[in-house]
């Protein structure tokens, strides 16, 4: 598949994470739109390996071109596992003080 | 129009259509079931490029793990479609979208004409393609090879991420 079709893809899960942060006021619903933004930076990064992967494979070199960014996806995945734990149990932190999801209610770490 | 072409739009029309369900649902396990469908989609596409670790990776850990935890925190908050809190005004979801949708023209119009993606082939150019359905980079054999040699040290760091996350997730939520 041609190259451009994978980055108008990504570029528009992306966009519709971003949407999503700043419109939605649910914490869990703005995390979960975090969620969508790494997923399509991932997408992103396999379709680019497996440009780079043909490209090699056209000029003779390597056949294992393109594994890096592969490894990236693995440990990005890595990286998000470990941040959904910690976010989601700074969430329920926050309910238990003020009862509520609402994001509007974070300023009170102002005072 | 091949069958690649065929399951390529597929999927794109699968992960656009539940990602922005994710956004109009009222309530939130609602979009955690349609964040599954995006997740889903993704791994299709993992799939179509021959990635076939990363997409059971991307089904275990992000469908699997991580939305039976989101899943979990909403039952436990009682979150539903009542208790969701309302945005005041529109015009703050007006000015999001417009936002977005800048970002969106931005990056497009960055990339689209971009030289690097461009190849000749006799004298003509094309696009460059991503290769489909063949490949071995994505198999387990090969990344788990490189994963031991040459990310070695990476993945013995990320271990121990792994284990500060844990401890800091029952620190955090510990009631005291």
């Amino acid at each position: 598949m041609p190259i451009h079709y994978y980055i108008i893809l990504a570029a528009t899960l992306f966009c519709i994470g971003v949407i999503g942060v700043l419109t939605r006021r649910n914490a869990i619903i703005v995390f979960m739109c975090v969620e969508l933004m790494l997923n399509a930076v991932n997408l992103m990064l396999v379709a680019f390996s497996k440009l780079h992967y043909g490209t090699y494979l056209k000029n003779g070199a390597m056949g294992a071109s393109g594994i890096d960014g592969q490894m990236f996806v693995f440990f990005i995945m890595v990286v998000a596992a470990a941040e959904v734990s910690v976010g989601l149990a700074i969430i329920v932190m926050m309910y238990r003080n003020v009862h509520s999801v609402d994001i509007n209610f974070l300023n009170r770490l102002k005072n | 129009m091949s069958l690649v072409e065929i399951i390529f739009w597929f999927l794109s029309g699968l992960a656009l259509i539940s990602a922005i369900m994710v956004l109009l649902s009222k309530n939130p396990v609602h979009s955690v079931l349609w964040l599954i469908a995006v997740f889903f989609a993704i791994s299709g596409h993992y799939i179509l490029l021959n990635a076939q670790f990363l997409a059971i990776v991307n089904l275990i850990v992000y469908a699997g793990a991580i939305m039976v935890l989101f899943l979990f925190v909403i039952m436990l908050m009682n979150q539903n479609a009542e208790t969701e809190p309302r945005s005041k005004s529109t015009w703050i979801k007006l000015a999001g979208a417009i936002a977005g949708g800048c970002l969106l023209i931005v990056v497009v119009a960055a990339v689209r004409d971009s030289e690097n993606l461009i190849q000749n082939i006799g004298g003509k150019a094309y696009a460059k393609t991503a290769v489909t359905t063949h490949g071995e980079i994505g198999l387990i054999e090969n990344l788990g090879r490189v994963l031991f040699t040459q990310y070695v040290v990476p993945f013995e760091i990320s271990s121990v991420l792994f284990l500060s996350a844990m401890v800091g997730a029952v620190v955090i939520g510990k009631k005291d």
